[in-house]
């Protein structure tokens, strides 16, 4: 193997447990016809769903004890999400964890003593930290001045996952002439302030946020926000794999299921190699997806994200994420006039990997970086 | 234990450094598939011999065999040694990996006696006969027959793919000794067959690349003894598909040493260091970069699938998916970066095994052309992909 790539792959019965239960909860709770009848909904997602899962403990799961979580680590998350990307389950859960993570990385004690229980509890956070259409831009378009006592945002956030539900946020700006991570309650926000965003994936919920005006004080910024900022820009690109892999795991099945009951010029299309190679080739993508998914997720760690970490996270989203493409595209194709149809489910996945690639960066985005780490 | 097997391995490592064995002048094969000289042959004996004479050649097999005895991780450990220091392969391979370790598993005494040395000091050479021509995929259905007659098997048809069939003294064969039976495959036996019967003769098949290693085997009224049949009359295929596990891993046993030099992105990168594209670096144009990289994340999601595929708990879609797509999806992805490495070689891509100019003496070039002995054989890739959407997919037969 190549001199950087770290291949450590362990899954302990604790987390095969956690996938197992988690797997079945997505299935029972969002079946197919569930997410269709959530597409015009405000949410996305069915609150009583999120309250089963804060109960479950899936918010508090990489979250220490001290602070009322169960503390398994970060990669517990993975089997977590991957089970809701199977089934287009769209609960805060990825922009909540994210949040969590930004402040157990980024925050001081009081700050994860403030926010931590809460995220546990059921409390919602998602970050605003895009400020254009690049997901590699360093520097924020968005400022934090300091005023009087007080620190004053100006600058508006793209596409911010969960937004209109969100209790806190977590912005990130430049202060000082350096990136920062300042956290805003949803209170401080008007509502006019929030503009929804109409995607391309109906399962999806996101807002444009004018973050223009807000006020915090100084017990919102977090100490380390810089180093926590590149942390969680890459497990957004981890957690994003996961939903993929699931996503793609479910494209696959939408895809055989048909191949296996559809019938023309007398035969089973599954039966054609026309139809059957390329469907093959899903199937190894999405299970390179799930092995690199699954290595990255057994060695990130609490720790700050290094190299080895950051190789794993990029190859995953990389991988996942064009697998997602290919199978969202050749699951519509494959159709033939049902694909063409608002009714058929293969749509669906097809938008998941459009919306799906623009997550925490594309393949390229990561491709890109990779080469910096991999071949210079 | 530890101690003992860290020493071990740096006894292993001090005499593969002392022993690895000088440039030749002429590129050495990457597999067994490619011994297509005489002079091939003879420096990958001497090497084997010499392996084994030191003691780092199937050191988990009884000693009365040839063997040591010793707990399999030494074996292990002695082949990632040669492996990280790139040393020859052990080239005998039909022996130490199929032949030999079935007949550990189920031979009489008598065959272990006769049969396991001479595989491991390198004087018995042995070849495969169970593909046949027109049925290179389908190995329910070959043809060459096997009929009794007194103290012997008459054996009439042919073999192809054999790899050194020329120079081999006992092949493991697959022939039909029964065309009535109900299910083609009941109708199959195994034998070791002695290479020197009358009526087996050979002839080389010359490859793409324009060399040698392997024939075709023709049996014209061949007189095989009896006792060289495994097992019974009829239990041909269930053996033949036991060989079959040995080479793909799924059984313990195989003597040991290496059995091919994997070319890897680590060698590619290498390759790709010197060279240039408009006075810059090769490595700094970001369409090559963006392929390389490309190739890397493949690189790694190939190896890891071999790990992945131990963790039940994480192959719980398809159980069996991994190991099915394993060939398929190793084979290919080593078929595509091979053509890949030509065509970051610009014009010298275009030279070949011989001209003086040709970068790593044409060594990407033929690397290329061998692979596909690997997306064909055991197996085409398109009826790899049919297996994994029928038996992975339950995608129906065509």
């Amino acid at each position: 193997m190549t001199r950087t790539a770290n291949m450590t792959l362990n899954f302990s019965d604790e987390q095969a447990m956690i996938l197992e239960s988690a797997k079945a909860f997505c299935a029972d709770k969002s079946p197919i016809t569930v997410v269709r009848s959530l597409l015009d909904s405000d949410r996305g997602y069915l609150p009583e769903v999120w309250d089963e899962m804060v109960a479950l403990g899936w918010t508090g799961i990489s979250i220490p004890e001290q602070y009322g979580g169960s503390d398994l680590g970060v990669g517990s998350i993975i089997p977590l999400i991957e089970s809701m990307g199977r089934h287009l389950h769209c609960a805060p859960l990825i922009s909540t964890s994210l949040a969590a993570q930004a402040i157990l990385r980024g925050g001081s004690e009081q700050q994860k003593q403030t926010w931590l229980p809460k995220i546990v509890e059921g409390a919602i956070g998602t970050l605003a930290v895009l400020d254009n259409s690049d997901w590699g831009a360093s520097l924020s378009a968005c400022t934090l001045e300091t005023s009087d006592q007080k620190l004053r945002l100006s600058g508006r956030k793209l596409l911010v996952s969960d937004a209109s539900v969100a209790d806190f946020f977590v912005v990130s700006a430049n202060h000082q002439g350096k990136a920062c991570l300042v956290i805003v309650d949803a209170a401080q926000l008007a509502p006019e302030c929030l503009h929804r965003k109409t995607l391309i994936d109906e399962t999806k919920r996101a807002c444009d946020i004018d973050f223009s005006g807000v006020e915090v004080d100084a017990s919102a910024l977090l100490p380390n926000g810089e180093a926590a900022l590149r942390d969680i820009r890459l497990l957004g690109a981890l957690f994003s794999a996961a939903e993929a892999t699931g996503s793609c795991a479910a494209t696959l099945d939408c895809i055989v299921d048909y191949l296996t009951t559809r019938i023309q010029f007398g035969k089973l299309i599954g039966s054609y190699q026309a139809l059957k190679h390329p469907t093959v080739d899903i199937l190894l993508q999405m299970e390179a997806s799930r092995s690199l998914l699954y290595q990255a997720a057994s060695i990130v760690s609490a720790a700050s994200v290094d190299t080895d970490v950051e190789i794993a996270c990029r190859m995953a989203k990389a991988q996942a994420t064009e697998a997602l493409l290919f199978a969202g595209d050749r699951a519509v194709q494959f159709h033939g006039g049902m694909g063409f149809t608002y009714d058929c489910d293969a749509q669906l996945y097809l938008r998941r990997g459009q919306w799906q690639q623009h997550q925490y960066g594309d393949a390229q985005h990561h491709r890109r970086h990779l080469a910096a780490l991999l071949l210079d | 234990m530890t101690a003992e097997l860290t020493e071990f391995r740096a006894e292993v490592a001090a005499w593969l450094r002392d022993n690895n064995p000088a440039d030749p002048g002429f590129l050495l094969p990457q597999t067994f598939m490619e011994v297509g000289s005489e002079r091939i042959l003879d420096f990958l004996r001497e090497w084997q011999h010499k392996v084994w004479s030191a003691g780092y050649l199937g050191m988990a097999w009884p000693e009365k065999y040839g063997g040591r005895g010793l707990s399999p991780i030494y074996q292990t450990i002695a082949d990632e040694e040669m492996r990280r220091l790139q040393v020859p392969i052990c080239f005998n391979v039909i022996g130490l990996g199929w032949a030999g370790p079935l007949i550990l598993d189920i031979g009489s005494d008598y065959e272990k006696e006769k049969y396991l040395k001479g595989i491991l000091n390198a004087e018995d050479i042995w070849c495969q006969g169970f593909s046949e021509p027109n049925h290179g995929s389908d190995l329910g259905a070959i043809q060459t027959r096997a009929e009794r007659d007194g103290d012997a098997y008459v054996v009439n048809g042919s073999k192809i793919w054999t790899t050194m069939g020329n120079y081999a003294k006992y092949m493991i064969l697959l022939a039909r000794t029964d065309t009535q039976a109900e299910r083609r495959y009941n109708g199959l036996s195994f034998f070791l067959a002695p290479m020197d019967a009358d009526g087996i003769s050979t002839a080389p098949i010359k490859k793409l690349t324009g060399e040698y290693g392997f024939t075709e085997t023709f049996f014209t009224d061949a007189r095989i003894p009896v006792d060289c049949i495994m097992g019974e009359e009829g239990q041909g295929w269930r053996i033949a598909m036991k060989t079959l596990q040995y080479e793909r891993g799924a059984e313990t046993g195989a003597a040991g040493g290496i059995q091919i030099l994997s070319i890897m992105m680590e060698d590619l990168l290498r390759m790709a260091q010197d060279m240039e594209r408009d006075g810059q670096p090769l490595l700094k144009d970001p369409v090559t970069r963006d392929n390389l990289v490309k190739f890397l994340i493949e690189e790694k999601s190939v190896y890891l699938a071999q790990q992945r595929a131990d963790i039940p708990a994480l192959c719980a879609d398809y159980p069996n998916s991994l190991q099915l797509s394993s060939k398929l999806r190793s084979t290919e992805f080593f078929r595509r970066m091979r053509q890949y490495a030509l065509n970051l070689q610009g014009a010298q891509g275009s030279l070949y095994v011989g001209d003086d100019q040709a970068i790593d003496g044409g060594f990407w070039q033929r690397a290329y052309l061998n692979n596909f002995s690997t997306t064909i054989g055991g197996g085409t890739s398109q009826v790899q992909a049919n297996i994994v959407g029928e038996h992975v997919l339950g995608l129906p037969k065509d």
